[in-house]
């Protein structure tokens, strides 16, 4: 049992080090994805995803650290969203849509250049953890660690503006600050994250492992530490499924945390079902997610 | 500059757009105004003024001695349907404690005071028996409760609150009711939004607003036939 569950990460130091690199990524998407789920970024984070392409594929073209890339796609990204936002009478998804495009268009543009066109493409979107260095695992924790700080120091106004936006202006913290900042942190796990798990797919560990734990958490720290411990399982699976089936590294970590996803919901499903089929509530305040505290209500 | 909340020939409005225009009135420490209206009057933009949330159009408007939303420890908004999210079924409890937050900013830690607080708040407003659920499984009248005991736990110094009773039952109309006279006991002014003429009838000052100042004074002078008459097409209160 221990050749097929440990022995691979044992023997093989490659293995080794793309465990400890998806156990970090999952930290760091655990607590901003977290904050992307409750607020509703997930386009924002999948389009800063996408705008860190161009960025990359230049620096790979120039002989850069493909990390300066990312930051400085991220960063135009960012500041382009937010002025067409501010200074057009378009609402913000469609800006966001549009760099969107923009910034894919031209990240394949600027890697159609390079003579391993489709090698460096597949490498950016998908990731490549099996090829992770002791250098992007250091790069990789100090992202963990600046996330997680940020995080902490400003728990409060982000648990408002997830909750209860207008009562964190009220209570005197100034949203826009706060909410730049959250951009800032989704960036930073972007950036350090998609080395292993590539631009696509830096998304799906954003998104599942905390849409997973909200389904079954009522706390936003107990949120994240669910989140984290989902993410981190799904790594060591996902290496597991890759390793003996065959299948790319990147993929099957992502897979497998979505697939957690559909069975926690259906579990959740079936749960509330089987606790309590009749829910009367006050009219006008029934709400269908249920959460399984599936509860009869007078 | 006597009084807790003070305007002179305010006008409120939201992006450029005038409301309501001309309101001057001068609240005591301890005092109640009510803002009658229909919807749609100008009662909520007047409190999203004096809130923070919404800059003045033009003229002055103070709470205690200073400009709004620039005391937040010291003045407390309840909205009238506050824009909870449901994605996290966060607990009642947990909603009562965020009304600390603009005490404890972002590195205090909540103290024992504060957290004795939020259970005297929770127990004031009868959210005892729920407290431990998701604000989302709880009945519109619940949830309200726990949005009043928020802002009881912020111990604040003025309290604007919009259309605080809606949704609440009898019992839970009378223990706001106990409340807001304890709050005022303690100094603490208070403005609230309201469709209730009985709530009005024992206010220090009545604002009648009908996307314009009908009438602002002692409940004798603003609750007359005439005005309701003029603000609602209809006189009869009782």
């Amino acid at each position: 049992m221990s050749d097929f569950l440990i022995s691979p990460f044992a023997d093989n130091a490659f293995l080794h080090r793309a465990l400890l690199a998806g156990v970090l990524v999952a930290l760091a998407c655990a607590v901003v994805g977290t904050f992307v789920v409750l607020r509703g970024l997930a386009f924002v984070a999948d389009a800063l995803a996408h705008g860190v392409l161009p960025g990359i594929a230049s620096a790979v073209l120039l002989g850069l650290p493909t990390i300066l890339g990312a930051a400085v796609g991220t960063a135009v990204m960012m500041g382009g969203v937010s002025v067409i936002t501010r200074r057009s009478r378009l609402s913000s998804d469609t800006a966001i849509g549009l760099l969107f495009a923009g910034m894919l268009a031209l990240g394949v543009m600027i890697t159609s250049k390079s003579r391993s066109f489709t090698g460096d493409l597949t490498r950016i979107l998908f990731g490549d953890v099996l090829g992770v260095d002791r250098l992007d695992l250091l790069w990789q924790l100090i992202a963990v660690v600046l996330v997680g700080a940020i995080a902490w120091l400003c728990r409060r106004p982000f648990l408002l503006l997830c909750v209860e936006p207008e009562l964190a202006t009220t209570s005197g913290f100034q949203v826009r600050r706060y909410e730049s900042l959250l951009l800032l942190i989704v960036a930073i796990a972007i950036i350090s994250s998609f080395q292993s798990v590539g631009t696509l797919l830096v998304f799906g560990m954003l998104l599942a492992p905390a849409s997973t734990a909200a389904l079954v958490t009522r706390r936003m720290g107990a949120m994240m530490a669910m989140a984290a411990l989902i993410g981190s399982a799904s790594t060591y699976a996902g290496l597991l499924l890759s390793y003996h089936a065959d299948l790319a590294a990147g993929a099957s970590i992502v897979a497998v945390a979505v697939a957690i996803f559909l069975l926690v919901f259906a579990g959740v499903e079936v749960w509330a079902a089987m606790r309590g089929s009749v829910r009367v509530t006050d009219a006008g305040h029934h709400r269908h997610h249920d959460h399984g505290h599936g509860q009869v209500h007078a | 500059m006597s009084g807790a909340v003070v305007a002179s020939n305010l006008a409120v409005g939201y992006g450029g757009y005038t409301v309501v225009d001309g309101i001057s009135f001068d609240l005591r420490a301890g005092g109640l105004m009510c803002l009658i209206g229909t919807n749609g009057s100008g009662k909520s933009t007047l409190l999203k003024t004096l809130a923070g949330l919404n800059a003045p159009v033009h003229g002055d408007v103070h709470l205690l001695g200073a400009a709004p939303g620039t005391q937040p420890a010291r003045v407390g908004y309840l909205a009238q349907r506050p824009a909870s999210s449901f994605t996290l079924p966060i607990r009642a409890a947990d909603v009562v404690a965020m009304g600390r937050f603009a005490h404890l900013g972002l590195i205090k830690r909540a103290r024992p005071a504060d957290r004795k607080l939020c259970r005297e708040s929770i127990e004031r407003m009868g959210v005892t028996p729920f407290a431990d659920r998701p604000l989302l499984e709880l009945s519109g009248g619940q949830q309200q409760r726990t949005h009043l005991a928020q802002a009881l736990a912020r111990r604040a110094d003025v309290l604007l609150l919009d259309e605080p009773t809606a949704g609440l039952d009898p019992a839970g109309r009378e223990v706001f009711a106990a409340a807001v006279a304890a709050e005022r006991v303690r100094g603490c002014a208070v403005v609230m939004a309201t469709h209730d003429l009985a709530d009005a009838e024992g206010a220090d000052l009545v604002l009648l607003l009908a996307s314009r100042l009908v009438a602002a004074g002692t409940p004798a002078e603003v609750l007359t036939d005439d005005n309701l008459r003029a603000s609602f097409g209809f006189t009869g209160q009782h």
